[in-house]
């Protein structure tokens, strides 16, 4: 168990540091400079050296590297050349968007998929498992950039029921408009969690039905609705519940998506304004923002399930 | 007694062994059969593949060039079978032709990742090692990092020239294929027959081409599959958010994207099918990809290989 955690954390520190190499290089190694970006086509040689030395540019790569993970250590990420604002307050601002979308979809995902799950594992290839089965495998093929301006379009431009875009409003300024606009990206990312939640959790109940404590349990006398709820459901969520940090983390597109389409100012919509605006910094930033969190979830989840079911540490 | 119950029973013990075998194949049908959607979901990706490849020699309107003398965000009518979009273009031309762009990032993709990722894989599980090891951490560690966001950085950057897309994808893809490729390759490698080529003096390449190579391949042909839709899903995500092959050459994504710029009607202007008919095409191409894998899977069941 603790070799398992200990080999789980080097691996975490091999991950981290790549993700933080891969990041600085993907800026540096890369044609456009960001000296260039800045001065514009009509700078002399001298500017340019001038910018190059304030900026740091003139000393060897791995030396810049270690000077920019000194300064993402004390939580500086640089500043925005168009805005002037710095990486870190734009993340500050933006990172509650995405967080509230993020726990939001889950929650959806989560209201929908147990309930259907244990319908359908009640009655493996029943008409309500096919029926949801086949669903479930037409909405894998519905990723968010398809299905979200199809419900904007249905829901906010034809029937009004939601807002349509650029219509965000901050949490603190009114709690219900703000959860009124939150609900179609909401759904939009919920439908690749059902899916994904569904079916591992109908496969498991489904084998869990057939062990013999179930037999035991039903021998005594037990409803299948309390078998269902105190016997089966806790021991076939787990491989569910460690799934859940990879699939916040395969979120992040969708989230990009939604921002975008409607125009919230979260981290994707950020991070694809800086794209257009050649806003180097930014864009790294935000790309070593998102990535790290990603894989702090992801490491999270392994490891609080880990604690919860000790087989996983022996697989 | 005894030549009675030699002779006999082998007879009632085949019948019963019949019958348990059609009680399979009645509970589930779709066994060893790969039935009719498999052969309309085939039908369909080559249809679309030989329209997006032959366009140029279809009866087709230019897809990015407007005629103004039609109706701007027309509805399907004649003339114009799908309608027309904001900028007086053929909505249905302009979908074959991005069809090219689905296609080609996501089948181009997912080759280069089998190339990247499959080869080393089916090396690497075969001799086991320190190599294999170190590779088997590295496909960890790129895979931990989120493919959407690299793939932006590094486009945004370079440049969104198809090529491009396709290769830095195609890269991306690869530790996946690895994985997958890795993860089969090894469930085959300490196999008797394998033992046997060895034995027989056979190299490392015959082995790996002739013996192992064929039993993983119906593995091969469903995920990589399924690599293809997963590209192509990346590829639209990437062009809805604008960071694809630059207008006005036509892609599925930016239609989309187009589509849904009009939604808002902050352009004074409305067209819901620049987004129906895109999304429809897209969904069309994933389902079939996805039902074509998910047949191939079950017809050569290979579900007992988990990743």
């Amino acid at each position: 168990m603790t070799r398992y955690i200990f080999k789980r954390l080097v691996l975490l520190v091999i991950i981290i540091i790549f993700v933080s190499i891969a990041t600085f290089f993907l800026v540096h190694l890369l044609p456009g400079n960001p000296t260039d970006t800045i001065l514009g086509p009509n700078a002399t040689a001298q500017n340019v050296a001038t910018l190059n030395h304030q900026l740091g540019l003139d000393k060897p790569l791995w030396q810049q590297y270690f000077i920019w993970m000194g300064h993402v250590f004390q939580g500086n990420l640089g500043q925005s050349y168009t805005t002037h604002q710095s990486t870190a307050t734009i993340i500050k601002q933006s990172f509650p968007i995405d967080l509230e979308l993020i726990i939001f979809s889950q929650i959806i995902a989560f209201a929908i998929a147990f309930p259907m799950a244990m319908r359908s594992a009640r009655k493996p290839n029943g008409l309500f498992d096919q029926a949801s089965n086949s669903t479930t495998f037409a909405m894998l093929a519905l990723p968010p950039f398809v299905i979200a301006p199809v419900l904007v379009l249905l829901f906010a431009v034809h029937w009004h029921v939601f807002p349509g875009p650029a219509s965000y409003v901050p949490i603190g300024q009114d709690f219900w408009s703000n959860i009124h606009t939150m609900l179609l990206p909401s759904i939009v990312l919920a439908l690749g969690g059902i899916v994904v939640y569904f079916r591992l959790l109908r496969n498991d109940l489904i084998s869990t039905l057939q062990e013999d404590f179930i037999t035991m349990a039903r021998s005594k006398g037990l409803s299948d609705r309390r078998i269902m709820w105190r016997h089966a459901l806790r021991p076939s969520s787990i491989s569910l519940l460690a799934s859940a940090g990879v699939t916040i983390g395969s979120l992040i597109a969708g989230t990009f998506i939604v921002e975008l389409l409607l125009q919230m100012p979260g981290l994707g919509y950020q991070l694809i304004s800086a794209v257009n605006q050649d806003d180097y910094t930014v864009v790294q930033g935000i790309t070593l923002f998102v990535a790290i969190a990603i894989v702090l979830v992801n490491f999270i989840f392994d490891f609080l399930f880990t604690i919860v079911d000790p087989r996983i540490a022996r697989e | 007694m005894s030549s009675v119950s030699l002779t006999n029973p082998s007879n009632e013990a085949f019948a019963d062994i019949k019958e348990e075998i059609s009680a399979e194949e009645a509970a589930d049908p779709t066994r060893r059969k790969l039935g009719v959607l498999f052969w309309i979901c085939v039908g369909w990706i080559i249809l679309v593949a030989l329209a997006a490849t032959f366009a140029s020699l279809l009866p087709l309107p230019n897809p990015n060039l407007g005629n103004y003398n039609s109706v701007q965000n027309a509805g399907p009518g004649w003339g114009h079978i799908l309608g027309t979009d904001d900028l007086y273009r053929d909505i249905f031309s302009r979908l074959i032709y991005g069809a090219r762009v689905s296609l080609v990032v996501g089948f181009g993709g997912a080759l280069i990742g089998l190339v990247v990722g499959g080869i080393p894989a089916m090396i690497s599980a075969y001799r086991r090692g320190r190599i294999d090891t170190a590779l088997n951490t590295g496909s960890y560690v790129v895979l931990a990092f989120p493919a959407i966001v690299a793939v932006i950085a590094i486009v945004s950057f370079w440049g969104k020239s198809m090529f491009k897309i396709t290769l830095v994808i195609g890269l991306f893809a690869a530790p996946l294929i690895f994985r997958v490729v890795r993860a089969s390759t090894l469930s085959y490698a300490t196999r008797d027959f394998v033992l046997a080529a060895k034995a027989l003096g056979a190299s490392d390449t015959r082995i790996l081409t002739r013996e192992i190579l064929p039993n993983i391949m119906p593995t091969i042909v469903s995920f990589g599959l399924i690599a293809v839709a997963t590209i192509v899903v990346l590829e639209g995500s990437l062009a809805f958010l604008g960071l694809s092959v630059p207008p006005p050459t036509p892609s599925w994504g930016n239609m989309l994207n187009e589509g849904s710029s009009l939604l808002s009607g902050a352009k004074g202007q409305t067209n819901p099918w620049l987004v129906i008919f895109p999304a429809s095409a897209m969904f069309l191409l994933l389902i079939s990809l996805n039902v074509v894998a998910d047949k191939l899977r079950a017809y050569f069941d290979v579900s007992e290989i988990k990743l």
